[in-house]
């Protein structure tokens, strides 16, 4: 199913950039943010944070079977990365050999397309990761 | 104090090549011919999810880095580019999202064939000389597209690079700016045509060279300078024959003009094209080395600037300099080109 | 609380049934359970129906009325409970929360999914929104893609191999043979998962469940009414349910599924039992390292050991545990919404001594695992013979 308009748009400065929550009680970071920390809850006290978009690979795969909207980017890596803060996210790895993906390698993110409706439709962007240098 | 400069670069090249001789074999053309021909062996190729705007949010991004400015304090956004991802809707405020400069600033987006760039660069500058804003930004960034089988399907790359403007702090000043235009239809694309037209021959003289050899010609008037008073000099590069034949004719030697030629490496990056080949030069540049800078777009004009770099150009190289990024690449075939640049339908 | 036993169990066919309708199904599922009860009907209270995507998939919603206007049950009350590839546990566990309460003593529960009035890539969108649609599915995930970085992470951390987990896949072929309501009754080869073609690396066609239609029903009652309504009854001897984050990402650890062990915990603690008193579960393999993690996260084997133990045999029939005798999501099929009450349903025929071909002998304890989305839901129940 299509994404609405405002679902995509809603969370735009948090997509471009990266930007999550940290709870000042315990320390844990949290990308996308939360409203509330699970770890602390009631005493939680939650703040915006920038995350550097730095970090290494903790799980891949290479998806081969798309879902809509994503026909025309099959074969692509997603991964789980760990980031440098001690959040994870979902995110794909660009310009990279399948082949040459590996667990631990450093990361950092990207800013690309991330889905198109159709030719005519809206453009969503945000992270991606590629490779460190 | 009026005087503007640049306070930061940041240029975005897609690590994808294809070598013109790969093109050639697809249409039956001979690769020695195209690559003397043409001045150049390979060009760039946009990522499946890379677009005008993500090439730009990447030089945005790098220049604010090397400026390090908070990117809040940026007042103006204006990108030039012939292959905007959306006709109507800015690929600037998409930038200045993805930089966090939003949203106390001003947006535009510019087209002017290849000359957008410095459109953008231009305006940023007249801003900041009027007191109006501290900082602004100018990017070019293209993915232009040649049609299949076309001269310009072997020149047409991808890539993208931004000027951040200021007064402090600069690595470089803008000491003059020219600008140069006719109503000249060497080039064009209507509304809703997926590939440019072109005049062939006709790009040359009437286009080309005459709308750079004014641009370049009006700043030296203007500045009383010779080609001889430049370190540097970067005109807009198409191929790498044109700006090579601009500078014999303006009296331009070889060491002043190769370094700041890199489309031979990457294709013709369009709007990015003369700013990609400003960056080359700025990476190079010492203290005092005076820069020569004239692009051109068809339709037609030339914008032309004189520049020199300052005492801090030493201290605050750029981390991501223009000749180590084309070094990242990695070859694709005619298949996989096709497929990057949309022309299969699913 | 009131002890519940199941006292019927009916399913329709599993697979591309190109003739039926959603109503089709469940009518097929509902009379046979009612027929097996032997009930008329009208001694049923309520319903509650569980189904995962009817709206994405054929544009039906409200379908918990529509079965009980299909199976002729008006005007007794009708939920539908949702839980991704868990809503037929979860509407199972509601029907025994209303006995067990005591608000009603006969209970129907409905698993529904019609899938291939969908094409493929519409039916794997639909399923994609069991996970986090903002930040799982719009990066490009799908389902397979998140059970493939548990898998690399499993291979990782324990040396689990793509053999280890086509041996899942494998027997359970095996199992469905002996299935007539199974989607596949045919018998594959390691090889030939292995050499199937890749969807999500390394997770291959032969490691998924497909997509399938079809439904599964259960007739509840109240114990004490059960004892003197029937001699056919199993009873319900543990339910327990447990949640974890929507996203898989969010998860400390990707070689489990946490979910499962806190609800299988709490299931052995209602039951007063371990897990070696398990004789047959069915449990959650949409994909082959679902059922590897599953037979550690319930106990059967240690952390890590899972893959090993496929391989070699011990959760086929005969073995130490028999997992998925049904053949489980991926050969008897997936009908999202169906898979928990079928799951009930196979265990319920082995309990009773009727699971034909594929009967494991002197079962005293079966126990269902079914897991919603990346497992941020998981239900465990243990049933016990009568």
């Amino acid at each position: 199913m299509k994404p609405g308009l405002p679902l995509l748009w809603r969370r735009t400065k948090e997509r471009y950039n990266l930007i999550g929550s940290k709870c000042e009680s315990c320390g844990t970071h949290y990308m996308p943010g939360r409203a509330v920390c699970p770890k602390c809850r009631r005493k939680g006290k939650l703040v915006e944070h920038k995350f550097s978009g730095k970090g290494r690979i903790y799980s891949y795969t290479v998806v081969r079977v798309a879902p809509e909207g994503y026909e025309y980017f099959v074969p692509y890596v997603l991964a789980i990365i760990n980031l440098d803060e001690g959040a994870k996210i979902t995110g794909q790895i660009v310009d990279a050999d399948p082949d040459k993906i590996e667990v631990g390698q450093k990361v950092e993110m990207v800013f690309r397309k991330i889905h198109e409706d159709n030719p005519e439709g809206l453009i969503t962007y945000g992270f991606k990761f590629k490779l460190a240098d | 104090m009026s005087c503007v400069g640049i306070a930061g670069y940041g240029v975005s090249i897609p690590s994808y090549r294809i070598k013109a001789g790969e093109i050639a074999r697809v249409w039956g053309e001979e690769e020695g011919r195209i690559v003397k021909g043409l001045g150049l062996s390979e060009k760039s190729v946009p990522g499946l999810d890379e677009d005008a705007a993500t090439l730009a949010v990447d030089a945005a991004r790098r220049a604010v880095s090397h400026a390090g400015i908070d990117p809040y304090d940026i007042k103006s956004m204006f990108i030039g580019s012939e292959s905007h991802p959306y006709a109507v809707k800015p690929t600037a405020t998409i930038v200045a999202e993805a930089i966090g400069a939003t949203p106390n600033l001003f947006a535009a987006d510019y087209e002017f064939a290849c000359k957008a760039g410095t459109a953008g660069v231009i305006n940023t500058y007249a801003l900041i000389k009027s007191g109006e804003i501290d900082y602004g930004m100018g990017i070019g960034a293209d993915t232009s597209q040649g049609r299949p089988g076309d001269a310009l399907e072997y020149s047409a790359g991808a890539g993208a690079a931004a000027f951040l403007l200021g007064r402090k702090d600069v690595i470089a000043n803008i000491e003059g700016i020219y600008s140069y235009a006719t109503d000249t239809p060497d080039f064009w694309r209507r509304e809703h045509a997926i590939y440019p037209s072109h005049g062939g021959r006709f790009t040359g003289p009437p286009g080309y060279f005459k709308h750079v050899i004014g641009g370049a010609k009006g700043i030296m008037e203007k500045m009383g300078t010779k080609p001889r008073d430049y370190a540097y000099a970067v005109f807009h590069q198409p191929n790498g024959k044109f700006p090579r034949t601009v500078a014999k004719k303006l009296g331009f030697t070889a060491e002043q003009i190769e370094p700041g030629l890199i489309t031979p490496y990457i294709g013709n990056t369009y709007s990015a094209a003369t700013l990609i080949g400003l960056a080359a030069v700025l990476d190079a540049a010492k203290p005092g080395d005076a820069i020569l800078v004239a692009s051109f777009g068809s339709g037609a004009g030339s914008d032309a600037f004189h520049i020199e770099a300052s005492d801090l150009i030493d201290e605050r190289r750029n981390a991501y300099p223009v000749r180590r990024i084309i070094e990242n690449k990695r070859y694709i075939d005619y298949g996989t080109y096709a497929k990057h640049r949309r022309k299969l339908v699913l | 609380m009131k002890k519940v036993a199941v006292v019927g169990v009916g399913m329709s066919k599993f697979g591309e049934l190109w003739d039926y309708n959603l109503r089709d199904l469940v009518v097929q599922a509902g009379v046979e359970a009612i027929r097996d009860a032997n009930l008329e009907g009208s001694e049923i209270q309520a319903l509650y129906g569980g189904t995962m995507a009817s709206g994405r998939l054929i544009g039906q919603e409200h379908i918990s009325a529509l079965i009980a206007d299909a199976m002729g049950l008006n005007p007794i009350p009708a939920t539908r409970v949702e839980g991704a590839c868990a809503s037929g546990s979860l509407a199972f566990r509601n029907a025994y929360f209303a006995i067990a309460s005591g608000a009603y003593d006969t209970v129907v529960v409905g698993g529904v999914e019609k899938m291939t009035d969908a094409s493929t890539a519409e039916a794997v969108t639909a399923l994609g929104g069991a996970g986090d649609q903002e930040w799982e599915l719009l990066q490009g995930a799908t389902f397979p893609g998140l059970y493939a970085l548990m898998a690399r992470r499993h291979m990782l951390e324990y040396g689990t191999t793509e053999e280890m987990l086509a041996a899942a896949s494998v027997k359970n072929h095996a199992n469905a043979v002996h299935n007539k309501y199974a989607q596949f009754r045919r018998e594959i080869t390691i090889d030939d998962v292995l050499n199937s073609k890749k969807v999500a690396d390394p997770l291959k066609v032969l490691d998924c469940s497909p997509i399938t239609d079809g439904a599964a029903a259960v007739i509840l009652m109240d114990l004490d009414k059960a004892k003197q309504h029937t001699d056919n009854y199993v009873e319900i001897v543990a339910s327990a349910q447990a949640s974890d984050t929507l996203a898989l990402h969010d998860r400390e650890s990707l070689t489990e599924i946490r979910a499962t062990k806190i609800a299988a915990s709490e299931a052995y603690k209602q039951a007063g039992i371990g897990p070696e008193k398990i004789g047959v579960a069915e449990v959650h393999d949409c994909f082959t390292i679902a059922e590897v993690m599953a037979v550690e996260d319930l106990g059967f084997f240690k952390k890590g050991e899972g893959g090993k133990a496929t391989l070699d045999g011990e959760t086929k029939i005969g073995g130490k545990i028999a997992v998925n005798t049904s053949g489980g999501l991926k050969a008897c099929g997936h009908p999202v919404g169906a898979t928990g009450v079928k799951q009930i349903v196979e265990v319920a025929w082995q309990l009773r001594g009727q699971a034909e071909g594929r009967q494991i002998d002197g079962v005293e304890y079966g126990l269902t695992h079914n897991v919603g989305g990346s497992g941020a839901t998981a239900v465990v129940h243990i049933l016990k013979r009568r």
